[in-house]
């Protein structure tokens, strides 16, 4: 029962987040120290460091979303996005910063998933901020060991004649995968096919919704 | 298709920073593309001003991987490795 434990919950139900009565760790000691000296050396305003963050917290997979759907409609497009995807995005007005990005195409032959084995890369700048399974050890394990049972368990399920192809970003480079057009779409405009790009299609680890699923 | 350029990865375990994953150290794949010139982050880590390298995306079969374990042979993982981490390989293991 939700609400056996009222001495730990919240009138709506949730556990209380205890207060932090603690010192400062080590890298939020690092945060202030930085962000001062930033601010000392009139090198950014307190107000330039928190649009900062206002700006990195408003991105959203919706920025993702829009690129993919317009490569689903404009040929041209998706031939630029392939050949230099960071290239194309800012071409369509996404300020994704230094980012290096590129663009790996689903189609019946090919399945291609996401994964960073040695941290958490992904293309923020494109996608805002990675879920946190994207961030888990199990994910980032399994992901390069058995991509199809972890797909599975997204509920993806693909052919054995489909190849997987699975992508560790290593090094510089994020990735955004551009799922396959949903069947049934032909006359959406590229606002409605933008709707049905989820975050985890960019990924790999879903496929885009259907026109009965929106 | 263009003939596959195969590179092993060393497979050398130093310590500090280092962007190659060991889970593919000592593994043979094939050139996908080449990228870069990037600065080594192996250098970048430490505050030594870095050399520019080349970075590969390196192409391996999830048996190469894995071995009998892989859980589907012909899957692939593809992964970005600097050059220095590379030395050619004469065909697929």
């Amino acid at each position: 029962m939700p609400h056996d434990h009222h001495d730990h919950l919240s009138p709506s139900g949730h556990p209380y987040r205890a207060d932090d009565d603690h010192p400062l760790t080590y890298w939020q000691q690092m945060e202030i120290a930085i962000r001062e000296l930033l601010i000392e050396k009139n090198i950014a305003t307190a107000a330039e460091i928190a649009a900062q963050i206002d700006a990195m917290d408003a991105r959203s997979p919706a920025n993702g979303a829009a690129v993919v759907a317009r490569a689903w409609t404009d040929p041209a497009f998706r031939n630029d996005l392939l050949a230099d995807a960071g290239a194309a995005s800012a071409a369509m007005g996404y300020d994704i910063g230094p980012m290096k990005l590129i663009a790996v195409e689903n189609t019946p032959e090919v399945h291609n998933m996401i994964v960073c084995t040695l941290c958490s890369c992904y293309p923020r700048n494109l996608l805002g901020l990675p879920p946190d399974w994207y961030k888990s050890r199990a994910y980032r394990s399994r992901a390069v060991k058995e991509p199809r049972k972890v797909l599975s368990e997204f509920g993806v399920t693909l052919p054995d004649a489909t190849t997987v192809r699975v992508h560790d970003s290593t090094a510089d480079m994020r990735y955004i995968v551009i799922p396959a057009r949903p069947a049934g779409t032909d006359g959406l405009t590229a606002d409605a096919l933008a709707a049905l790009v989820t975050r985890d299609s960019m990924i790999g680890t879903g496929l885009p919704k259907t026109v009965q699923d929106s | 298709m263009a003939e596959r350029r195969y590179v092993r990865v060393r497979g050398d375990m130093p310590p500090g920073h280092v962007r190659t994953p060991a889970y593919l150290r000592g593994k043979t794949g094939w050139v996908e593309r080449t990228l870069g010139p990037f600065p080594n982050p192996e250098q970048l880590a430490y505050g030594v001003p870095p050399a520019k390298l080349p970075l590969m995306r390196v192409r391996f079969l999830m048996s190469e991987v894995w071995g009998p374990a892989a859980e589907n042979p012909q899957d692939t993982i593809d992964a970005e490795i600097y050059s220095h981490w590379l030395e050619e390989a004469p065909h697929a293991t």
